[in-house]
């Protein structure tokens, strides 16, 4: 299965790339095949922070294993704690307040925000440019610190609930969210200024990392990775859950294929995310912040599936009740894993820098390739 | 007046007075070994602690800030920590390259700070080929790169040693064109006529455009050159970890980093001497009181205040630029540096042979 180090066919260089390396984001082990290079075949190998999360959850009861999930894609953490609660008010049939909707919407909006911050600064490290990282990280911190004010986290929340989210709003959150998104606004050109008005960016991320929309299709590729093809696939607009069919936003579509159609897709949702929580922050209904539940949830008996958008692309949840207090089975559909998919499609015959590059795109988070 | 001429000649006449010639000349070039060596070291921690300022500042950060006054001995606590790291040999390096690279490295930077003028009449050694002397040896530098990337028996290694043989060797026939422009403006290849010959006016001033397009062509092949970013492809840390450097550790790590930045100081210097009249104060034509002013500032300000504005202005791209791709980088020297400067060139001569400069 695993090449030897140093063995070589037909001449080609075999390098393992990972699972410690700079640019694999953690522990994403690349066998990368070259010729010289130029780029013959990537295979990425997995399991190397494999905790069999689906499995764990199979041992918690429902409110437990939403926990869990914030330690998959831990950048979206409020989006898979929001998909997992939504799959068991499914199966609960429990009508979520207005509230608590909109706080959910916020968070996941914020996450959003946050998320593809800190891939635009790990992007631009990946080409070998660290500045953007810590203009990237100055704007996330305020996210995070918006966060740990109401949800006592700054990763991994656990904010969403069955039912509503855990606790009412900070008193300070309106404010401190008016203030952040004044900042943003100040600080949003600069974005522009540092890397996507940069020649050699454009030059290292136009015309590589090419994926046709059949391709993207074919390998399930969702998120921004398919908006970047000009495949329509948010589900916030396609199935919209929540609040998101009452609110005003565009779902990004780019039709250059390439890495930098994919970059533009993340730099543009920020702008939409900034618009949707606008809509929002003035319009928080009051009332409760979470249903009545029981204090043992059980499903009814039968399949449930709910999916959300995260900051990567389409997560979804499948659940399978026996009707006990814990899932028969769960199983994650996680955007990482059917991104990661495409990646020796959108490198071969590239050469090593537009494998980082196309790679960078793809705004892998390899805890959530292999749960 | 002090200035380092005078301390050198003041040395110079003391030891004539208390031994032999030959003895004096010994102990100067002793002096002269030792006071080379020192310099290598405190430039390096120098330009390192600079480069961790400047880039903390460009990053909105403080950087070092805990060991010394503002943390100026950070490089220093680095460079002892290093010292007494130990210094491995993986298995199945090359044993003899592996551990002689770092030095080749080192003395290269060395022997390329013997020609530059350090203020006025401060000189190790001014040799009528001083420009070609520079040129031939910062050659050499590359030999290093490619034996440490060889005899590492890695691969990242190999493959960063195999981007630097190809870029510095690409980026040197610029350079040196545009090293040519100001030779064939000042008709001599050595170092103190250069500086002389900018008396009334630093060359950027007073060759026209062509002098400028080749001072950027400089600026940007001598990055190159340096495998400093965004032509830093030979350590490209998002790519090969460390490329060349991945297996070194200890002194012989640091050996490298600090040739690294000696050689960019060596660059700075040479761009300064060459398009801005090195230790030569600012003069414009015939104003007098002004040239006397700036006369009264000490060459050896001049030097530096030129070589360091030069190294801030390199340490700015590094903190700024993504790294380019081997094609492009490649593509970016024989498809447009190489013939602009090859143009560049021939204006320049059309200019120095009518006499068009200043």
């Amino acid at each position: 299965m695993f090449e030897e180090v140093g063995t070589t066919t037909e001449g080609d260089l075999v390098i393992n790339m990972g699972p410690q390396h700079p640019a694999t984001h953690g522990v994403l082990h690349l066998v990368v095949t070259l010729n010289g290079e130029t780029i013959k075949n990537v295979e990425p190998h997995l399991g190397y922070i494999h905790r069999s999360i689906e499995k764990m959850c199979e041992s918690l009861t429902y409110r437990q294993f939403i926990y869990v999930t914030s330690r998959m894609d831990y950048l979206s953490a409020h989006i898979n704690n929001h998909a997992c609660a939504m799959c068991v008010e499914k199966g609960l049939q429990l009508e979520v307040p207005a509230r608590a909707q909109v706080i959910r919407v916020l968070m996941d909006e914020l996450t959003r925000l946050a998320s593809h911050e800190l891939w635009w600064g790990a992007m631009a490290m990946d080409l070998g440019a660290f500045t953007p990282f810590f203009h990237a990280f100055r704007e996330r911190e305020v996210i995070n610190d918006i966060m740990e004010e109401t949800c006592g986290a700054r990763l991994t929340m656990n904010y969403m609930v069955p039912g509503g989210v855990m606790h009412d709003l900070h008193p300070n959150f309106q404010q401190r969210v008016k203030d952040f998104l004044q900042l943003y606004k100040r600080k949003i050109h600069e974005y522009d200024e540092l890397v996507t008005g940069n020649i050699i960016f454009q030059n290292r991320m136009k015309g590589v990392g090419i994926i046709s929309p059949e391709d993207v299709l074919s390998y399930g590729c969702t998120g921004p990775v398919a908006r970047g093809s000009g495949v329509s696939s948010d589900v916030r607009k396609l199935y919209p859950y929540e609040i998101y069919d009452k609110l005003e936003f565009d779902e990004v579509l780019e039709d250059g294929c390439d890495s930098f159609a994919r970059y533009m897709v993340r730099i543009r949702e920020m702008q939409q995310s900034v618009r949707i929580i606008e809509q929002l922050i003035d319009n928080i209904p009051d009332g409760e912040f979470q249903a009545k539940t029981k204090a043992v949830l059980k499903l009814p008996k039968g399949e449930f599936y709910s999916k959300a958008e995260t900051a990567r692309g389409e997560l979804g949840v499948y659940i399978v009740s026996e009707g006990g207090t814990t899932p028969y089975r769960i199983k994650f559909r996680s955007p990482g894993f059917s991104n990661l998919s495409a990646l020796n499609h959108l490198v071969k015959g590239g050469k090593i820098g537009d494998l980082i590059a196309a790679m960078g795109t793809l705004d892998l988070v390899i805890p959530d390739i292999d749960r | 007046m002090w200035s380092l001429s005078n301390i050198a000649a003041n040395i110079d006449q003391w030891l004539n007075a208390n031994m032999s010639p030959t003895w004096a000349l010994i102990v100067e070039m002793l002096i002269a070994g030792v006071a080379v060596i020192g310099l290598f070291a405190a430039l390096g921690l120098v330009l390192v602690i600079m480069e961790r300022k400047v880039s903390a500042w460009i990053q909105i950060r403080l950087g070092p800030n805990r060991v010394g006054p503002k943390g100026m001995l950070q490089s220093l606590a680095d460079t002892l920590k290093l010292l007494v790291k130990e210094g491995m040999t993986p298995g199945g390096a090359d044993k003899l390259l592996f551990n002689v690279a770092p030095f080749v490295a080192m003395i290269v930077a060395m022997l390329l700070l013997a020609p530059i003028a350090f203020a006025k009449d401060f000189q190790l050694w001014d040799l009528n080929i001083g420009v070609l002397y520079i040129s031939a040896v910062s050659s050499i530098s590359v030999i290093s790169i490619l034996m440490a990337g060889w005899a590492s028996n890695n691969k990242y290694s190999l493959l960063g040693a195999m981007r630097s043989g190809a870029q510095i060797v690409s980026y040197e026939l610029s350079a040196g064109l545009a090293v040519l422009a100001i030779v064939v403006l000042t008709g001599s290849l050595r170092i103190s006529d250069i500086i002389q010959a900018q008396e009334n006016g630093w060359w950027l001033f007073k060759g026209h455009i062509p002098v400028i397009i080749a001072f950027i062509i400089f600026i940007i092949a001598v990055t190159a050159e340096t495998n400093r970013a965004p032509f830093d492809l030979a350590e490209a840390e998002s790519e090969l970890t460390a490329g060349f450097h991945t297996e070194y550790s200890g002194m012989k790590f640091a050996l490298f980093f600090l040739a690294e930045y000696v050689n960019v100081f060596i660059v700075c210097a040479i761009g300064a001497t060459l398009f801005l009249g090195g230790w030569m104060p600012f003069h414009i034509g015939n104003w007098h009181a002004f040239n006397g002013v700036m006369d009264w500032i000490p060459s050896s300000v001049w030097f530096f205040g030129k070589t360091f504005f030069l190294i801030f202005v390199i340490m700015w791209f590094r903190w700024t630029f993504p790294r380019l791709r081997i094609d492009q980088l490649l593509n970016l020297e024989w498809k447009y540096l190489l013939p602009i400067s090859m143009f560049n060139l021939l204006l320049v001569t059309l200019i120095a042979i009518m006499g068009w400069h200043f």
